[in-house]
């Protein structure tokens, strides 16, 4: 089983990944994307002048290094002191897509931010960011320690697949919208309909199982990122419209947008976590099952 | 190996792997070439078309631009430079409004002038703001800053690029093959920095300046659509004929 130190290195990289999103927000809401036209190196340096777009682009790149330096730490590390395959091998995995998204991201200075791979950049971020978070979890204390199951009587369990999967289709919306392959109005619809799924979600959670610990933590982590995310889009919204005639990407457009997509990204992760522990202690009914 | 074939290899698992790829905006690809070649040689009936660009809308707000996350680019301004998106003259014209014969002229080809248009960057900002060529003709492209720029044309028919330019080095000489107006160009260092190119198969194009005024030259007799576009302000049209050694008048109004 997983050490102390394991969890807390997890948590790190967790915490780290979290300000690659913030840095890569950072490049798109300044229009910083090609401020580097080269990859992988920064015209042609390691360190480039850290001036205008160029801090964004290339302070992004060194982020990015820096996260899958940590990752691969954190592979190494669960493939050497996790006993559990199915631990390992998501250490692996986390590998892997970070190793997808650093060629995604040389692939959208290379060809000029073509909108599929800039959005699968996007997409495939926001879910590398899930997964670092969910080892944390699965490292961690609480998940050893695990908590009484408890009998799914009203098709519960397909919350588990229902509250991340349409959290991923509003941040896919969201990443189509910020790289204009798509009107705003398909981003709006997902968070009405991502509200209505979660406020549903967190009604029967909350209701039936209050003192349930996971189920409740995560439920709660789900709604109250939910809930901020609505604000913060309508901010990030307000303020787009107010600077639409700006000459440059004005700093109140700037922080919206980007605590936007941060949020986001917590969003979507304690909606993963949500549904891996529905998976883990929500059981089908069966007859005779205790209700706990 | 192409960097097409390269974007079609990576891309397949790619949008398997985040199931979220919008859709890819096809590059149009219209044939400029003309039917018919003929030499560009000035005609003794041509004529000539002038105009006066106005602007009866309501005053914009013309922003300022911060240049602070630039040192190299702020202190070259005493004070923060406006935006160039709008530009009102004393007169009451439009600066930097492209005008142009939309369609009229022969279907024939115009040989690119051998002298290039200069495209400058100079203080952090495109200098002029608006240019034209005709296809063919290069663009030299300078940057007399203190500081690296990138270079990144936004065509929607040409071939897009992304250049860097560093300091006061060799002007980079660029040309487009197909006829587009207009191809906004843009650095990515500095937001702010915005031009746009004109690209015409003719010669029969100009450019307002500080008095709202354009002149067309050596224009053909002809029945002609004389486009005016502004970055802003979008395009007016009007059809206009030149008869032998005619000057004609074509005066645009934008509302704003």
């Amino acid at each position: 089983m997983a050490s102390p130190c394991l969890h807390r290195y997890a948590l790190l990289v967790a915490a780290c990944t979290l300000c690659l999103v913030v840095a890569g927000a950072l490049v798109t809401s300044n229009e910083a994307g090609l401020s580097v036209p080269d990859w992988p190196l920064s015209y042609g340096k390691l360190m480039p002048e850290m001036t205008g777009g160029i801090l964004y682009e290339h302070g992004h790149r060194m982020v990015a290094t820096t996260v899958g330096v940590l990752t691969i730490i954190l592979a190494i590390w669960l493939w050497r002191a996790d006993q559990r395959p199915w631990m390992r091998r998501l250490g692996w995995g986390a590998l892997a897509a970070v190793v997808a998204q650093g060629i995604l991201g040389g692939m959208t200075v290379i060809f000029l931010l073509p909108k599929p791979v800039s959005i699968s950049h996007a997409c495939l971020a926001q879910l590398f960011f899930s997964t670092t978070v969910a080892i944390a979890v699965f490292t961690s204390p609480a998940w050893r320690e695990g908590a009484p199951p408890v009998a799914d009587t009203t098709g519960l369990r397909l919350l588990a697949f229902a509250v991340p999967g349409t959290l991923f289709l509003q941040v896919a919306l969201g990443a189509a919208f910020r790289h204009k392959a798509l009107a705003l109005a398909p981003h709006v619809l997902g968070a009405v309909l991502a509200t209505v799924v979660v406020l549903s979600a967190s009604h029967q959670v909350l209701r039936r199982f209050p003192d349930h610990r996971p189920l409740r933590t995560s439920m709660l982590a789900v709604l109250a990122a939910t809930m901020t995310q609505i604000f913060l889009g309508i901010a990030a919204f307000m303020a787009r419209v107010a600077t639409a005639d700006a000459p440059q990407p004005m700093p109140v457009m700037v922080v919206w947008t980007v605590a936007h997509v941060a949020v986001g990204s917590l969003a979507l992760a304690s909606s993963i976590v949500f549904g891996i522990q529905v998976l883990r202690y929500v059981k089908p009914a069966r007859v005779g099952y205790a209700i706990t | 190996m192409s960097k097409k074939f390269v974007l079609v290899i990576l891309l397949v698992p790619v949008l398997f792997l985040a199931g979220c790829g919008g859709g890819t905006e096809a590059k149009k690809e219209t044939s400029a070439a003309p039917a018919a070649s003929a030499p560009a040689a000035v005609s003794a009936d041509a004529g000539s078309i002038t105009g006066k660009v106005a602007f009866s809308g309501a005053k914009p707000v013309i922003r300022s631009i911060s240049m602070d996350a630039t040192p190299a680019c702020a202190r070259q301004h005493s004070t923060p430079p406006k935006s160039e998106e709008v530009v009102l003259n004393s007169n009451g014209t439009l600066k930097n409004v492209f005008v142009w014969l939309k369609a009229g002229v022969p279907d024939r080809e115009f040989p690119a002038p051998s002298s290039p248009v200069v495209l400058d960057q100079h203080t952090c900002v495109y200098q002029p703001h608006v240019i034209g060529v005709v296809i063919g003709q290069e663009i030299e492209i300078r940057n007399s800053d203190d500081t690296n720029h990138n270079v990144h044309p936004l065509p929607k028919i040409n071939r897009e690029w992304n250049e860097s330019q560093a300091p006061k080095s060799d002007p980079k000489r660029k040309t487009f093959p197909r006829e587009e107006v207009m191809i906004a160009v843009k650095c990515n260092v500095h937001p702010w920095m915005r031009s746009y190119i004109g690209v015409v198969r003719h010669p029969y194009f100009g450019i307002t300046g500080d008095d709202g005024t354009f002149t067309i030259k050596d224009v053909p007799p002809g029945e002609y659509t004389v486009e005016a576009w502004h970055e802003k302000y979008g395009v007016m049209e009007t059809k206009i004929t030149v008869a032998p050694k005619e000057s004609k008048t074509a005066d645009f109004d934008f509302k704003g």
